[in-house]
């Protein structure tokens, strides 16, 4: 591939510094995760005296954090490519309404769960062909694809709640497998491919350059159209992944669901460390930032806080992961550049 | 190259089946269950008898949102009810501005009537004033102008009532059940719209009469998925909990589903606004849901039939005025399993 022009120890000692990296941030974000936790206990020691409770707690977090984790995971892909995906909340809505009209449900399980992939990957293919083939900058090309599909869903929905009559669907979300809630396994599983896929293949040695240098990727041979165009497929199957999860959590799909999951999961992805601009990015980081909302919001809960601060805290959390991202960067060009 | 040419055969082949497939897939049955008036016979009410044709305009906002859309089908459906009334709907839109330009619009066409829910009163009342002006009696519908001179009608739910009737039921039933010191929690809608703090103000008047409060509050936003995460959370935050109250039963189909992933059942839960899901399972009396609290899009059925009679000049037959009132506020009801046979024609 392209780094085979610089010379083996250079390419390691840079491989090197980019582990550390990213470890050192993860262990920035294991850090507010903790802190998270400590001021809980300290806030509600009444509640986290109960060991039933705690064990229920941290896998109701993690459960509230499936459907927007597995987004994420799509999203640092893009992001990583040097695009955006503006569309998710509407792709989401778009496969959940699709899966569940009566039409569909007629079909079953295995038809709403096709109907929701198939959906989610075309309304991704769409965004791909107008960005790498309409040369659309993403921000409007998904921009419009986020007001299109919501407008279609609401349109196949009739802006009814379509409710879910299919037992399987809906007891994904109520049923555990070895004690762990079934929706977190699908996240540990999409977690555990986006994390091979970006780190141990082909694919995710591209999508790092091509979102990092796209000429010099080019001049490579990467064919970056093409490239582009599964990276926004890749989101959109993610999405589709989350309609069915978020579909069985509230045993319905309806036009308006999914609200503003763009920004939940843009925000998760950079302060897992992600670069806005694209060409880097890790898929452990982007979890820990799913993590950190889903934390905070419990937190709240369990204080009986206002959403107002919550979403205040969540605000400020994403400036400060941005701000300190910054100035990393800066100060590891300078270190470059002596 | 034949290979090529045979993958994307393959390829393109499977495209055009999964597209056929899901367009398959989109029908929707509708399901017919306007609530309409059917007090139109005649020789039963000398209102109903066929008069003066009014033409009516109409304008609401298209949100995303059942009760919205039952407001939109209700008020189709009760025009539809009488011979001699002209239903001329326009979209209002995304958001206020492009109500106004709707409304503009819409009395250029001069219908005798405008029946209107404004997405937001305040931002719509100049609207309001320029059909009157125009010589166009507005009838309000739910979302109130703040000028008394923008509306000739003006027929709207009880926000207030609908908190405080929540309030009465949760705290009767706990006074019957002897608990002192109840752990109560409160599942709102969006919670800057002002209709979700007077509800959230009327419940806790209620309940303060009592000396009871509400111990945890998580608004969702009127969608199940938003419900489902509020819900979760607040069953995370009272690990035991006595009653509680969700604004809106849209909503609480995810409140529900929370509450069965949970797998809790030791309180009892009020819902809102009245939808045929929730009074069905209220009649079946198998969930949680013990009972709810009226806010009926029925009021679009009304609205619409008074505004006929204002176009026609007609008063209301029980009352001794020769015209139809100025305002009209309609009762927040409780449906519990007792009743919930005789409200089942008013679920949307």
């Amino acid at each position: 591939m392209i780094t085979e022009t610089a010379p083996p120890e250079v390419q390691k000692r840079a491989q090197r510094r980019r582990f550390d990296d990213n470890v050192i941030r993860n262990l920035g974000l294991v850090g507010v995760l903790v802190l998270l936790i400590v001021v809980g206990i300290i806030t509600k020691p009444d509640l986290y005296s109960d060991p039933t409770w705690v064990k229920n707690n941290f896998l109701t977090i993690l459960q509230q954090a499936s459907a927007i984790g597995v987004v994420t995971v799509g999203m640092t892909f893009v992001i990583i490519g040097g695009g955006i995906d503006l569309s998710v909340g509407a792709i989401i809505a778009l496969s959940g309404v699709w899966a569940t009209t009566l039409a569909t449900q007629s079909y079953g399980a295995a038809g709403m769960i096709f109907t929701a992939l198939v959906v989610g990957i075309c309304v991704g293919l769409v965004n791909g062909v107008l960005i790498s083939y309409g040369k659309l900058v993403p921000f409007i090309a998904t921009l419009a694809m986020l007001v299109a599909a919501r407008g279609l869903a609401a349109q196949i929905s009739g802006k009814q709640t379509q409710v879910s009559a299919n037992t399987f669907i809906n007891d994904l979300a109520a049923n555990k497998l070895l004690g762990i809630p079934l929706l977190v396994w699908i996240l540990g599983l999409v977690v555990a491919a986006g994390w091979v896929l970006l780190n141990r293949t082909t694919f995710g040695r591209r999508t790092v350059a091509v979102g990092g240098n796209p000429e010099a990727a080019r001049l490579a041979g990467i064919n970056i159209k093409r490239h582009t165009l599964l990276l926004y497929a890749l989101s959109g199957l993610c999405c589709g992944i989350a309609a069915i999860m978020l579909t069985s959590q509230a045993t319905s799909a309806q036009a308006a669901m999914a609200n503003l999951y763009e920004l939940d999961a843009i925000a998760a992805a950079i302060i897992g460390g992600t670069l806005l601009s694209g060409g880097r990015g890790t898929i452990i980081g982007a979890l820990f930032g799913v993590l950190v909302f889903s934390t905070i919001t419990n937190l709240f809960a369990i204080n009986n806080l206002s959403t107002e601060v919550q979403n205040m805290v969540k605000g400020g959390i994403i400036v400060l992961a941005v701000l300190i991202q910054q100035f990393r960067y800066r100060s590891l060009t300078q270190l470059l550049k002596r | 190259m034949s290979a090529l040419s045979r993958r994307r055969v393959l390829f393109g082949g499977a495209a055009v089946g999964a597209g056929a497939l899901l367009t398959a897939c989109t029908s929707n049955t509708p399901e017919n269950n306007a609530q309409v008036n059917t007090n139109t016979d005649a020789s039963a009410n000398p209102n109903a008898a066929p008069g003066q044709k009014v033409t009516i305009g109409f304008s609401a906002p298209a949100a995303d949102h059942g009760w919205l859309a039952a407001i939109t089908n209700n008020a189709k459906a009760q025009a539809a009810a009488y011979t001699d009334v002209e239903f001329k709907p326009v979209e209002a839109g995304a958001d206020a501005a492009a109500q106004r330009a709707a409304v503009s619009t819409l009395i250029s066409q001069k219908p005798t009537v405008i029946v209107m829910l404004p997405h937001d009163g305040k931002e719509l009342n100049a609207a309001g004033l320029e059909a009157m002006k125009a010589g166009i009696p507005v009838i309000n519908l739910d979302r109130a102008f703040p000028s008394m001179a923008a509306y000739r009608l003006q027929i709207k739910g009880d926000n207030f009532g609908m908190g405080l009737a929540a309030g009465n039921y949760i705290v009767e039933q706990l006074k019957a059940k002897g608990v002192s010191n109840p752990v109560i929690g409160e599942i709102p809608g969006i919670d800057s719209l002002e209709l979700t703090q007077e509800r959230s103000l009327g419940f806790k008047t209620a309940l303060e009469a009592n000396g009871f409060k509400v111990a945890n509050r998580r608004p969702a936003e009127f969608t199940a998925d938003s419900g489902q995460a509020a819900a979760t959370a607040l069953l995370q935050a009272l690990p035991k909990m006595d009653a509680l109250w969700n604004h809106d039963d849209d909503q609480g189909i995810g409140v529900l589903a929370a509450i069965k992933q949970a797998n809790r059942s030791e309180f009892f839960m009020v819902g809102g606004a009245g939808s045929k899901a929730a009074i069905d399972a209220i009649k079946a009396d198998n969930s949680v849901l013990k009972a709810t609290v009226t806010y009926s899009p029925s009021m679009a059925s009304s609205a619409i039939s008074l505004a006929r009679l204002i176009g026609q000049g007609k008063g209301l037959s029980e009352l001794v005025e020769l015209q139809v009132p100025k305002e009209i506020t309609l009762a927040s009801e409780t449906i519990t399993k007792d009743n919930a046979s005789q409200y089942a024609k008013l679920g949307f």
